[in-house]
C-alpha cells in the first residue's frame, strides 16, 4: 500500500490525474445503486428539466434523471468496453503470437482469415453478424470482439516477428519448451507495452463502436443507459448549441485521455527513457 | 337519385353526419364534379404566382429507388411520383376525393358497378393523348397473376374493367363499395402510356406537370415544369429538387442554413429551437398517422379479452403524446378512425389511463399479475423505443411487467409485425373507415396485424360497404368503431400529426388531411412567393 | 531485389484468393440475413403472394449457390451486373460513387497524412513540452469522440454560426474543382480530425521508440542537432509502423466513412452499400464489398512493399 502510494507520488501531474478519473470511474461503476438518486429506468420528472437541486444534470427526453442514467450508464459502458476489449485482446494476441511462431502455413491461414475480417467494414460486418446472432448482450460483447480481434492479431504478430528471430527465444526453442511458455513467458512480456498502448485506444473505441450501432438501431437494449446511445440521442440538440449532449461525449472524452495518460507513462517508465 | 340525395342532406342537417360524411355520400351518389370543385375553390384562395425554384430535403429516397410503381416505397418517390405522373381521382382538403385524370365517375345504384369518363385534351410529355386503353394497361400492370404491387389485394376487388370508348372506362366490382374511386388516388396506381395493351413500368413519360431532368437514386431528382400542362392553376415552380437527407440534425442545418427551402420530418426534440430561427415556419396536418401495438388475439395470454383490456388501460395516452410526440398529435381510442375521417363517432368515450380498472380486468381473467413481451424498433415509428418503454414504466402500476425488446430496424417488417404477438406499428391510414378496416382489421385481410375475426365486425364491414344510405352507413360504422375499441386487439394509443418546416417564402392554400404535405401534392400545389 | 517481385507475385494471387473468399463470405452473409430483397421493398404491405411474384421476376426462386456462381462468372469477366432493385448497370451506379469517395479520401489524405507527420515529429523534438502535451490531450479527444459529433460541432460553427462553408455537400460531377473543394472541405475536415490523432500518436511513437537505439546515441555524440537526428536517423528507421498506420488509416478513408457520408449528404460508396445491405440487394452488395476489400489488400500490400523498400531486414526475418 505504501508502495502505492510512493509510485503514485512520484508520478507526473497527467499521470495523477488519469489514476483518480479511473478510480473514481471504478468507484462509481461499482457502487452505482448507492449513488444514484433514482432509478435506472424511472421516469421521474418532465421532460427536459433544468439542471436544479432536484435533478443534478436536468432530465432527458422521457423525463428520466441525467445524472442518474450517467452514474447508470458508467457501469454498463465501462463494464463491456472491458469485457469486450480483454476478450478481444487475449484471443487476438494469442493467435497472433501462434501465427509468429510457427509460420509457415499457420501464419497463412490465420492471416488470411484476418485479412477477410478486416477487408470487410467493421460495421457492416457487426451489422450483419448481429442480425443473424441477435441483439442480446452476449452477442454484441462476442461480435464486437471478434471485429477487434483481426487488429490486435496484426499488431501483435508484427511485433512478435521481431521478437521470435532473437536469440533467446531461438534458446528457448532448442531447450525444448513448450508452446505455452514460449507464448507467455519468451514472447509476450517483450511486445506487451505495444500491446498496452493499442488496449488504451481500442478500449475507447468500443463506447464509439456502441454509439455508432445505436445509430442502426443495433445497440445496447433500451432502457439500459450507456454513454454511446445516451449520446445519439441527444445528438441532435448540439446544433442548438445545448450542452447536454456534451456530457456522455465528455465521460467518454474524459476516461479516453485519462487511460491514455495512464499508459502513456507506464510505457515511459517500462521503456526506461529519461528525457 | 335524388332521394337518396334528399336522405343524405336531412341526415346532415339534423346533425346525424358531419361535413365529411356528407361529402363522400354526395360523390358516391355522383354529385362530384359541383360538390369538390367548391372545396378547391375555398383551398385556393390565396394567390399562387408562377416561377422559382423549390428545393426540398427528404428524410427518406433509397439507392433502390426506381420508377415501378409496385415498389414505390417511401416519400421521395411518392412525392415525384405526383408530379411526374396523374391519378384517376386526387385527394383534396377536407376528407374529399377529388377527380383528376378522370373528368367525372358515377355508380349505379347498389355501387357495384362505376362508370368514369376520362379528360379529352390531356397529353403525356412526349405529346401523345391519353386513352382508356392507357388506364387499363396501368391498372392491369397491378392486378395481373405475376403482380408484385403493394396495391393488388386493394384492386382485387375489381371483377372486370372495360373500356366501351376512348374516354370511358367501366368497372365492375365483386361486391358495391360506395368509397371505391377513393382508391385511384393512391400513389401506386399512376397512369402511364400503355403500348400493347402493357405499360413499360420503367417509363417516365407521364401526363403530370413536371419531366424528370436527372434521377439520381437515393441522391437527389432534378424536376422541370411542362409549358403545356392540362390542368389549370396547378404547377407553379420552375424548377424542384428533391434531396435525400436521412441524417434529421443535417436535415434542419440544411434548412437552417439556407440549402434547402422545405424539409420533412423535423426532430420534434428541438423543434421549439427550430422555430425561433428567423424566415422559417413549422406547420402540421392533423390526418390519418397513428400508431399501433397490435396484439395476436389467438395467442395466449391476448386470447383473453380482460387481458387486452388491462393492457389497453395500463397505458398512460396523455403523457405518451406529451413525451413521444412533444404534444404534435392526439390520443387514441384503441379504433383507427381519425377525426378527420368520414363516419369518425365522437360521442365514443374516451379511455383514459387506469390502473387500478386494469387490475381489475386483470383479476377478471385470473390473474394477479402479467408479464408480456413488447417487440419495438425506430423502424416502427419515430419514438417507438421511448414509447415502449414509457408503457412499461405506466403499466408497473397495474401489476403488468412489460419487457420491451428492441428489434433491429433492418427487416423489422418482415421479421418481428405480423409475426410477434405484441409489437409496435403504424398506419398511415386509409381514406375512408372502409379502406381502413378492410385493410386491417377484416379476417381475411393480408395485415390483420391482430388476428381478430369477430363475426359481427366482418358482417357490418360487408353491409356498410354497400349501403349507400349514410345514417344507416353512419350507425353501422359507429358501431363498428365500438367493437374494435372494446373487443379488437389493437391498443392505439396515438394519432400523430405530420409535421414540416419550410420558408415563408413557400405558400400553399388549405392542405389536404391525407398523409403528409397537401397528400405529397406539394410539387403542383405550392408556390414560391 | 528479385526477391521482392517473388513476394509481390505471391501477395496479389493471394490478394484474389481473398477476394473471392470475401465475395462467397458476403453473399452468405447476406442469405444469412433475414428476408430478402422482395420483403424489404414491399416492406408493411408486403402479401406472400405479390412477394413470391417479385421473387420469381429477380430470379431469387433460384438456389443460392446458382446465383453466385452466375455472379461470380460475370464478375471474373469485369461484368458486375445489374442492380436488383433498379435494375440499373452496377458499374453504373458504381462508377459516380467511387469517384466520389476517392475524391474525398484523398481530399482528407493530403490534409491530414502532412499534418499528422509534421506534428508527430514536432511531438518527438519536443516530447514532454507543453506543446506535446497539448497535441496529446488534443489527439486524445479527437479520436474518443463519435464522427458525427465532431460532424455536428464543425457545422454548428462553421456554418449555422459563421455561414462559411455549406452544410451539405451534395456535389455532382458538373461542378468545377474549385466548387468540389469548397462543398467537400467540412467533410474532409471531419475526417482529418478522426485520423489525425491516431497517426500522429504513432508517428510520435515510432520515433522515440528510434531514439533509445545507441546509433541515435551515436550521431547526438558526434553532435549533431536534435531536428537533424531525427529527420535524418530517427524517421528513416522508424517509417515501417507510421506507413503502416497510414495505409490503415487511408483503407479507412475509403472504406468506413459511412456516418460522414450521411451526415454530409455526400454521395459516396458507404451510403450505397448500407443503403444495400438493408434492401438485401446482393449484387450491388457484392461488388461494393469487392471494391473495398480490394482497396484495403491493395493499400496493406503497398505498405508492406515501402516497409521493405525503407527497411530491407524485414524481408530477410519473413522468409
Amino acid at each position: 500500500m505504501a508502495n502505492l502510494f510512493r509510485l503514485f507520488a512520484a508520478a507526473p501531474f497527467t499521470a495523477r490525474f488519469g489514476m483518480i478519473v479511473i478510480l473514481i470511474v471504478a468507484v462509481i461503476g461499482l457502487f452505482a445503486p448507492l449513488i444514484a438518486p433514482y432509478g435506472e429506468t424511472a421516469v421521474v420528472g418532465a421532460q427536459y428539466e433544468p439542471w436544479s437541486r432536484q435533478y443534478l444534470l436536468g432530465t432527458d427526453n422521457l423525463g428520466r434523471d441525467m445524472f442518474t442514467r450517467l452514474v447508470y450508464g458508467t457501469r454498463n459502458t465501462v463494464g463491456l468496453a472491458l469485457l469486450t476489449t480483454v476478450i478481444a485482446f487475449t484471443i487476438g494476441s494469442i493467435l497472433g503470437i501462434l501465427a509468429a511462431l510457427l509460420g509457415r502455413m499457420t501464419d497463412r491461414i490465420l492471416s488470411r482469415i484476418i485479412d477477410v475480417i478486416m477487408a470487410i467494414p467493421s460495421l457492416i460486418l457487426a451489422l450483419m453478424l448481429l442480425t443473424i446472432v441477435g441483439t442480446s448482450i452476449a452477442s454484441m460483447v462476442f461480435v464486437i470482439a471478434l471485429i477487434y480481434v483481426a487488429p490486435v492479431f496484426r499488431l501483435a504478430r508484427a511485433s512478435a516477428q521481431t521478437v521470435v528471430v532473437m536469440d533467446y527465444v531461438q534458446a528457448a526453442r532448442l531447450r525444448g519448451e513448450r508452446l505455452p511458455w514460449l507464448i507467455l513467458r519468451e514472447v509476450l512480456p517483450n511486445i506487451a507495452s505495444t500491446l498496452v498502448a493499442e488496449f488504451g485506444l481500442r478500449f475507447c473505441f468500443v463506447f464509439l463502436f456502441i454509439a455508432a450501432l445505436s445509430f442502426l438501431g443495433l445497440g445496447i437494449q433500451p432502457p439500459t443507459a450507456d454513454w454511446g446511445s445516451m449520446l445519439r440521442e441527444n445528438a441532435t440538440l448540439i446544433s442548438f448549441g445545448d450542452v447536454t449532449p456534451l456530457l456522455p461525449a465528455a465521460a467518454i472524452a474524459l476516461l479516453t485521455v485519462s487511460i491514455n495518460f495512464v499508459i502513456d507513462w507506464m510505457l515511459h517508465r517500462a521503456s526506461g527513457l529519461k528525457d | 337519385m335524388t332521394d337518396q340525395f334528399d336522405i343524405l342532406k336531412r341526415s346532415f342537417l339534423a346533425g346525424k353526419m358531419d361535413r365529411r360524411g356528407f361529402m363522400t355520400g354526395a360523390l358516391a351518389l355522383g354529385a362530384t364534379l359541383s360538390v369538390a370543385s367548391s372545396a378547391f375553390a375555398q383551398a385556393e384562395q390565396a394567390v399562387p404566382k408562377k416561377g422559382g425554384t423549390l428545393r426540398v430535403g427528404f428524410l427518406q429516397g433509397s439507392t433502390s429507388d426506381s420508377f415501378d410503381p409496385a415498389t414505390y416505397n417511401n416519400d421521395f418517390m411518392f412525392a415525384t411520383n405526383y408530379a411526374v405522373f396523374n391519378h384517376l381521382t386526387e385527394f383534396a382538403p377536407g376528407g374529399v376525393i377529388a377527380p383528376d385524370l378522370a373528368e367525372s365517375f358515377a355508380p349505379e345504384p347498389g355501387a357495384k358497378i362505376w362508370t368514369f369518363k376520362l379528360r379529352k385534351n390531356v397529353e403525356f410529355s412526349d405529346g401523345r393523348k391519353l386513352t382508356s386503353a392507357d388506364v387499363i394497361a396501368s391498372l392491369g400492370y397491378h392486378l395481373g397473376e405475376d403482380s408484385k404491387s403493394a396495391v393488388k389485394p386493394v384492386l382485387s376487388q375489381i371483377a372486370e374493367m372495360k373500356a366501351p370508348d376512348d374516354h370511358t372506362v367501366v368497372f365492375e366490382l365483386s361486391t358495391g363499395n360506395a368509397d371505391f374511386p377513393y382508391i385511384f388516388a393512391d400513389y401506386h396506381l399512376c397512369i402511364k402510356q400503355a403500348v400493347n395493351g402493357k405499360i413499360d413500368p420503367l417509363s417516365q413519360i407521364g401526363t403530370g406537370g413536371y419531366t424528370i431532368e436527372s434521377f439520381e437514386p437515393g441522391v437527389r431528382v432534378r424536376l422541370k415544369r411542362r409549358d403545356n400542362y392540362w390542368k389549370e392553376g396547378r404547377a407553379h415552380f420552375d424548377q424542384v429538387e428533391i434531396t435525400t437527407i436521412s441524417d434529421t440534425t443535417a436535415r434542419m442545418n440544411a434548412l437552417m442554413t439556407g440549402q434547402v427551402d422545405f424539409i420533412d420530418r423535423p426532430d420534434l426534440k428541438t423543434i421549439h429551437l427550430l422555430k425561433r430561427a428567423p424566415g422559417l415556419r413549422v406547420e402540421t396536418v392533423s390526418g390519418t398517422l397513428h400508431y399501433t401495438m397490435p396484439m395476436h388475439v389467438n395467442t395466449a395470454p391476448f386470447d383473453n379479452v380482460d387481458v387486452r383490456m388491462a393492457l389497453k388501460l395500463a397505458i398512460d395516452r396523455e403523457e405518451l403524446v406529451e413525451k413521444v410526440l412533444k404534444g404534435y398529435g392526439s390520443v387514441g381510442n384503441d379504433h383507427p378512425v381519425s377525426s378527420s375521417m368520414p363516419f369518425f363517432d365522437p360521442s365514443i368515450e374516451q379511455r383514459a389511463y387506469d390502473p387500478d380498472k386494469a387490475k381489475f380486468h386483470l383479476k377478471q381473467a385470473g390473474l394477479s399479475s402479467l408479464n408480456v413481451q413488447l417487440y419495438t424498433a425506430e423502424a416502427a415509428f419515430e419514438g417507438a423505443v421511448d414509447a415502449s418503454i414509457l408503457y412499461a414504466e405506466q403499466a408497473k402500476k397495474a401489476n403488468i411487467n412489460i419487457e420491451v425488446l428492441r428489434q433491429p430496424n433492418d427487416g423489422y417488417w418482415s421479421n418481428v409485425w405480423l409475426v410477434k404477438p405484441f409489437c409496435c406499428s403504424y398506419w398511415g391510414g386509409r381514406p375512408t373507415p372502409d379502406w381502413m378496416f378492410s385493410a386491417g382489421y377484416s379476417k381475411d385481410a393480408e395485415w390483420n396485424d391482430t388476428k381478430w375475426n369477430n363475426e359481427r365486425f366482418n358482417k357490418l364491414l360487408l353491409e356498410a360497404r354497400a349501403e349507400v344510405d349514410q345514417g344507416k352507413r353512419a350507425e353501422m360504422y359507429s358501431e363498428m368503431q365500438r367493437l374494435c375499441r372494446d373487443d379488437g386487439g389493437a391498443l392505439i394509443p396515438m394519432f400523430g400529426q405530420y409535421v414540416f418546416a419550410l420558408k415563408d417564402t413557400v405558400q400553399h392554400g388549405q392542405l389536404s388531411e391525407m398523409w403528409n404535405m397537401d397528400s405529397l401534392h406539394f410539387i403542383e400545389r405550392w408556390w414560391m412567393a | 531485389m528479385s526477391r521482392i517481385w517473388v513476394l509481390l507475385g505471391e501477395r496479389l494471387a493471394l490478394g484474389v484468393v481473398t477476394l473471392i473468399a470475401i465475395s462467397a463470405l458476403i453473399f452468405l452473409g447476406v442469405e444469412l440475413l433475414p428476408g430478402d430483397l422482395a420483403q424489404q421493398i414491399l416492406g408493411q404491405s408486403a402479401t406472400p403472394e405479390t412477394v413470391e411474384a417479385f421473387r420469381r421476376e429477380l430470379g431469387l426462386d433460384q438456389p443460392a449457390v446458382q446465383r453466385y456462381f452466375q455472379w461470380l462468372a460475370g464478375a471474373l469477366h469485369g461484368d458486375f451486373g445489374n442492380s436488383l432493385s433498379n435494375n440499373r448497370p452496377i458499374s453504373e451506379l458504381l462508377s459516380a460513387r467511387l469517384g466520389n469517395t476517392l475524391f474525398l479520401a484523398s481530399f482528407a489524405a493530403a490534409i491530414s497524412i502532412p499534418l499528422a507527420l509534421t506534428l508527430g515529429v514536432l511531438a518527438a523534438l519536443y516530447r514532454n513540452s507543453v506543446f506535446d502535451r497539448l497535441c496529446n490531450v488534443v489527439a486524445l479527444v479527437c479520436v474518443s469522440l463519435p464522427e458525427f459529433f465532431v460532424a455536428y460541432v464543425l457545422i454548428l460553427f462553421f456554418s449555422v454560426r459563421m455561414a462559411l462553408f455549406p452544410s451539405l455537400s451534395n456535389i455532382d460531377a458538373a461542378m468545377p474543382f474549385g466548387e468540389l473543394l469548397y462543398r467537400s472541405f467540412l467533410p474532409a475536415l471531419t475526417l482529418v480530425l478522426v485520423v489525425v490523432a491516431h497517426m500522429m500518436r504513432m508517428t510520435r511513437a515510432a520515433i522515440i521508440n528510434v531514439l533509445a537505439s545507441p546509433y541515435i546515441e551515436m550521431a547526438r555524440l558526434k553532435g549533431m542537432g536534435r531536428l537533424r537526428v531525427i529527420l535524418f536517423h530517427a524517421l528513416p528507421n522508424a517509417l515501417a509502423p507510421i506507413i503502416n498506420v497510414v495505409a490503415l488509416n487511408l483503407a479507412y478513408l475509403v472504406v468506413g466513412v459511412v456516418v460522414v457520408e450521411v451526415v454530409f449528404v455526400y454521395p459516396g460508396l458507404g451510403q450505397l452499400f448500407v443503403d444495400a445491405v438493408s434492401h438485401r440487394d446482393v449484387m450491388v452488395v457484392q461488388s461494393v464489398g469487392l471494391i473495398f476489400a480490394a482497396a484495403y489488400i491493395l493499400l496493406n500490400l503497398i505498405a508492406d512493399l515501402l516497409s521493405i523498400v525503407s527497411n530491407p531486414r524485414i524481408l530477410n526475418g519473413e522468409g
